[in-house]
């Protein structure tokens, strides 16, 4: 069965927030009405949003390090937002295991929206329906569309190549080897939500120099032989 | 969680009403064991009149809770793993028997249908009380469960909130019923107002017991889990939004920590001590206002309780969105 997910390179991510932006751009123009921008202008403007960037500060000053965190819906493999939905309008596709929400028969009561621990979804100010991430499924599942563009936005949009779009069930995927081969992890795990949506973590790049390392053994430019010979026999005097 | 009134009043309004209703029927079945004096058909259908006012009361409520009210039919649809879908079945089939009990004693259909054992004459009115309160108690149920089963809210994830929901209701019920029986000038009022009592100190223990679990609960998410870096000094600096969003106006009651202590005080004391007192102080006195006043203070703290029981919840999202930058 296919399993269609994220894996979100946190080594590479450097909160630039394109995947938002693309998001939004994407999906407020789509089929599904827009997502709702309040006091754009404003001091306090707010708004549907299905994929948000948040920073944090890992350490205490001057050993710190920032952590720039894309987050969006997980389209977990145990959803429990969908058997908590009274209408059925929360469900995950069989086909490829992306959680979706029917706009036309959610009743705007919230309670999926209580039903996840990571704060996914958004109920929609303007049209009070709930929305979420849907991995741009009218994006990937257009066959019109080239095979290079079949991807969410923000996946298409991130410059650093952070965002990774794939099945995690078919073993030979880009981004199960990712997973594999690279620490990849799910968010809060307690809760046996098993997340599609896989994080890489961040990696230090160290570099271990020996001093000997500093001399090079093999160096041409090196002067051998530093021997000041006084006319005994050396090594030459007796081979030939 | 940020305490909705549409549900605050939801929640309180069925418990009441539920309550009422199985005040009613248990002074039927008292009388019918000869161990209170029969009442008049009357009594029972205003009763049940007044029982099922407060639940249409707590329904009309809920619909301010829904963005899309017009689309409210479609949440019986999912019963199989839905509490909220079990609930919106079961509180229309409870005020379908709540309004048939009361029509049937209005009515007088009290004719014997079938006898049990040697005494027990079985009407219409006792099938129907009978059957209303098993729909009473699986509605206090299903209520209570909406909250009870969300896991990922700890405070809530405990049977004593099913506990909780049930002797408040009950307990405000069989209040409203003493209330109703002085109001009328009906010495019921006795017998209603110490099952009150009684309920309302089970509701009592029940409470402390959850609140004492709560605060000393261990949560299962940290931040660090949350976004998975092993450190002990994680801080938000960010939260990818300026003016806030759905998550940080649904999540939090966005008031003082103080001011949900001192609600807790208030609701403790308005709760439970004062409505016992001052129905303690109608049989000394032989007033028939006190518990009508115990009723409304008593249903004013419950209130107060049900915005707390909100504004306590910590739902593990929070972890998300800490500071805003």
């Amino acid at each position: 069965m296919t399993q269609l997910a994220l894996v979100i390179d946190l080594n590479v991510c450097v909160g630039c927030h394109a995947c938002v932006t693309s998001c939004k751009e994407w999906n407020t123009s789509g089929w599904a009405g827009p997502l709702v921008d309040q006091n754009p202008y404003e001091g306090s403007p707010t708004g549907t949003f299905f994929n948000r960037v948040q920073t944090f500060e890992i350490g205490t000053f001057p050993n710190t390090e920032t952590l720039h965190f894309p987050k969006s819906c997980l389209h977990c493999e145990e959803p429990p937002c969908v058997p908590v939905c009274p209408t059925g309008a929360s469900y995950k596709r069989a086909d490829n295991g992306v959680v979706l929400v029917d706009y036309d028969k959610c009743i705007g009561c919230k309670y999926c929206s209580w039903a996840c621990p990571y704060g996914a979804r958004e109920l929609d100010a303007q049209q009070q329906v709930m929305k979420k991430c849907t991995l741009c499924i009218d994006r990937i599942t257009d066959a019109k569309l080239s095979e290079r563009d079949r991807k969410p936005s923000c996946v298409l949009a991130c410059p650093a190549s952070a965002r990774l779009f794939g099945d995690v069930h078919d073993p030979d995927s880009e981004v199960s080897i990712a997973i594999r081969e690279r620490g990849g992890y799910q968010l809060m795990p307690e809760w046996g939500t098993q997340p599609s949506n896989h994080y890489l973590p961040r990696q230090k790049m160290r570099l271990h120099i020996d001093p000997e390392e500093l001399t090079r053994v093999d160096n041409p430019l090196r002067r051998e032989d530093l021997t000041d010979y006084t006319g005994e026999e050396t090594l030459d005097d007796v081979a030939w | 969680m940020h305490p909705a009134f549409s549900v605050i009043f939801l929640t309180t309004l069925i418990g009441a009403g539920q309550g009422l209703y199985l005040a009613m029927v248990t002074g039927q079945l008292y009388a019918i064991a000869r161990f209170l004096p029969a009442q008049t058909d009357q009594f029972y259908a205003i009763g049940s009149l007044v029982a099922l006012a407060l639940l249409i009361a707590g329904l009309g409520a809920s619909f301010f809770h829904l963005g899309r009210p017009e689309r409210g039919w479609r949440a019986a649809a999912m019963w199989r793993t839905s509490w909220l879908s079990r609930e919106v079945i079961i509180l229309p089939l409870v005020m379908t028997l709540v309004f048939a009990y009361g029509v049937a004693h209005w009515f007088g259909w009290t004719q014997p249908l079938f006898q049990v054992g040697a005494a027990l004459q079985v009407d219409l009115t006792l099938l129907l009380g009978v059957l209303g309160t098993v729909a009473s108690l699986a509605l206090f149920i299903c209520t209570a469960m909406i909250y009870a089963a969300v896991r990922f809210i700890q405070e809530w994830h405990t049977p004593l909130t099913v506990s909780n929901f049930l002797f408040f209701g009950a307990a405000s019920g069989f209040m409203l019923a003493a209330a109703y029986s002085a109001y009328i000038g009906n010495p019921l009022v006795t017998f209603y107002g110490t099952w009150a009592v009684i309920l309302t100190l089970i509701a009592l223990a029940s409470r402390l017991a959850h609140l004492r679990r709560n605060v000393r609960l261990k949560y299962k998410s940290t931040v660090q889990t949350a976004i998975g870096v092993r450190h002990a000094t994680v801080i938000q600096k960010a939260q990818g939004a300026t003016g806030g969003s759905f998550n940080t106006r649904e999540f939090f009651h966005g008031r003082s920590p103080v001011l949900v202590k001192q609600l807790r005080m208030i609701y403790i004391v308005l709760v439970f001590p004062l409505p016992v007192l001052l129905i303690g102080l109608s049989y000394l006195i032989g007033s028939s206002s006190l518990p009508i006043t115990a009723f409304f203070i008593q249903f004013a703290g419950l209130l107060i309780e049900r915005w707390s029981f909100f504004a306590e919840a910590r739902h593990p999202q929070n972890l998300y969105y800490q500071s805003v930058a």
